[in-house]
């Protein structure tokens, strides 16, 4: 710096970053700025929209020209309360409630022993039964629902929550068979043996030393399998008739569509209440939903 | 004497534990393990699967066991031009939508990889779309398109006087199909950014110096930089991508039916149509199985893309 001839090439080599960073601020603005609060507007844009019909009266819903769409004069609460009182909603949150934790329960255990056994067992032919499971994983719902009918119907499920809770698993186990043994491969053999000489069968070492240690990993696991159970529509649609069994995604679509003229209150209501449970759940874990999604994708 | 005191002795020391010491061999407890796992997969995927299959050559309906039927169900199927629509659909819906995702996508992961206030909360609402329920962000969009009060039409018609005419979104087949696509890109872009910005953000800062010392301009340095690089992680996202996609049912159920005029079938709405609210379990079938080709061609892109990437980095890593 106090040479003067390299003063220059200094001042060179601080302007190469700059430009890199795009740190003159006007430019910032416009490459970085403006696009992302684009993108944030379109992205939210339909969740507000949902939320804010919710609560506007019909005489407002239906009348641009006196009452500006994207504000609401009046609020007011008669869409939610039709929906808790008038509709079978509270049952039908239930019973999605009650089908994502008994679904994301039985899909912990089973892929927890099963990434434990493939990757911590290690057995002859234990990557190959890793890369089938994987494989489960790429093959979409929509290939086997017609058969699944069958398969649920001669098991006498037809109709049953019990059905949803065994079938999701057959998407959840996948991924998190798959989660769990990239968790458990960050694990330090040492401490097993460790276990292994003082003693400690398998079955403690998995339960007092590899769990623990997982629980990121298990947390990750169960607020995916969650969310994904809570969304899931196409089995819940073909395999449940009556009304009284639906799941949310499923009944206000088919129970709360009626006739023609939509009731785009009560419907927009039953969306926002259906969507909060899985956003509150997903905002209090974050951080491991999004280390458990990009963390499949690298595995 | 002391032999037979040494044996009762195990004995009594073992006799107690013959479960615990039963779970500790290690085949039983491989197969325990892998049970509960390896059950529900082949109760409820292999076994349906290999059924949908026979399933496609019978002519099985609702409450009637089907007889074989050979290919009788795929030759109908090429003569239906409503099979053929739905298959030119889920092309043009696939394509379209994945560009669609992976441009905007890529373009919001770029933007991410950034340094500003607030990057975390921001990544954290940016997923939103992806985890709220499709069905349930689907009837918004569905509001979102009604013909009479789509804040859409206001927009363009009301405040902006661009057009004079509310737009008919979901009334004649072209409108209703890009607005189908529109709103799967909506849902997509989430899940592909987050996905391709932790690509990024595993490309090391020193590529980029020695890239910039070499005077490369900032089109160089993501053709031939960050572009290469995010191959494999792309490759793996589009696969997933793709099959979904390809055998999305939710929002095309949830907005239009496949209407108007049937224009809108996805080879899985038609495959529901067909199959269970039809009743026609044999032919909805077959339709589902006509799908597992494309999957199967998208399943090789994705091993490709994998094999591709260990074979850059020399070894063999996961």
């Amino acid at each position: 710096m106090t040479d003067t001839a390299a003063q220059p090439a200094v001042a060179d080599a601080k302007a190469a970053p700059d430009t890199m960073a795009w740190d003159s601020g006007l430019r910032r603005l416009m490459m970085i700025y403006l696009p992302l609060g684009c993108f944030v507007l379109i992205l939210l844009f339909p969740f507000y929209w949902m939320a804010i019909t919710s609560f506007k009266p019909n005489a407002e819903l239906m009348n641009y020209r006196d009452h500006n769409p994207f504000w609401i004069s009046s609020p007011t609460l008669a869409h939610i309360k039709h929906l808790l009182f008038d509709t079978a909603y509270p049952r039908w949150l239930k019973t999605t409630m009650l089908v994502a934790i008994g679904s994301t329960t039985l899909s912990l255990i089973a892929s927890t022993l099963a990434a434990y056994a493939i990757e911590r067992l290690r057995f002859r032919g234990s990557p190959y039964v890793g890369l089938g499971i994987y494989l489960a994983y790429l093959v979409p719902p929509s290939i086997l629902f017609i058969p699944l009918a069958t398969v649920v119907v001669q098991f006498g499920l037809f109709d049953s929550p019990l059905a949803l809770i065994l079938v999701y698993p057959t998407f959840l186990v996948p991924f998190c068979t798959w989660l769990l043994i990239g968790y458990f491969k960050s694990i330090p053999y040492e401490l097993e043996e460790c276990a292994l000489v003082d003693g400690a069968t398998r079955l403690q070492i998995l339960r007092r030393i590899t769990l623990p240690l997982a629980v990121p990993g298990l947390i990750s696991a169960g607020i995916f399998s969650f969310t994904l159970s809570w969304n899931e529509f196409i089995y819940a649609l073909a395999f449940i008739q009556s009304g009284a069994n639906k799941t949310v995604p499923v009944a206000i679509l088919t129970e709360l569509v009626t006739g023609d003229v939509y009731q785009w209150g009560a419907l927009m209501a039953g969306s926002l209440l259906g969507s909060l449970p899985v956003a509150i759940f997903y905002s209090l874990f974050v951080d491991y939903y999004v280390s458990s999604l990009t963390g499949a994708v690298k595995e | 004497m002391s032999v037979t005191t040494l044996s009762s002795h195990t004995l009594a020391h073992r006799q107690p534990s013959w479960l615990v010491r039963l779970f500790d061999y290690k085949p039983f407890l491989i197969v325990m393990c892998l049970a509960p796992a390896i059950g529900l997969l082949s109760v409820f995927l292999t076994y349906p699967l290999g059924l949908g299959i026979w399933l496609a050559f019978t002519d099985t309906t609702i409450g009637r066991r089907g007889i074989f039927v050979g290919f009788e169900n795929f030759q109908y199927l090429l003569t239906d031009p409503l099979w053929w629509n739905a298959v030119f659909y889920s092309v043009v819906y696939t394509g379209i939508a994945t560009f669609g995702k992976f441009a905007l996508g890529f373009w919001l992961a770029l933007l991410l990889n950034n340094h500003f206030p607030f990057k975390s909360v921001l990544r954290a609402i940016i997923l939103l779309p992806w985890i709220v329920p499709t069905v349930l962000s689907a009837l918004a969009f569905w509001w979102i398109y009604d013909p009479q009060f789509s804040i859409i039409s206001y927009l363009l018609v009301d405040v902006l006087h661009w057009r004079s005419s509310n737009i008919d979104f979901l009334g004649s087949p072209w409108p209703a199909r890009f607005s189908l696509i529109a709103a799967n890109i909506w849902r997509g872009i989430p899940f592909v950014a987050i996905s391709l910005l932790a690509g990024l953000q595993t490309i090391s800062p020193s590529l980029y110096e020695a890239a910039m010392l070499d005077g490369a301009s900032a089109w160089q340095r993501f053709r031939y930089i960050t572009f290469p690089m995010m191959m494999p992680i792309l490759a793996i996202v589009m696969t997933f991508s793709i099959i979904f996609t390809f055998t999305d049912f939710q929002l095309v159920y949830a907005i239009t039916r496949g209407g108007p005029v049937n224009s809108t079938h996805l080879l899985a709405t038609l495959a529901f149509q067909r199959g269970i609210a039809g009743g026609e379990l044999g032919e909805g079938a077959a339709i589902a199985v006509s799908m597992i080709p494309f999957l199967v061609f998208a399943t090789l892109f994705s091993y490709f893309g994998l094999a591709r990437r260990k074979w850059q980095q020399g070894e063999a890593n996961d």
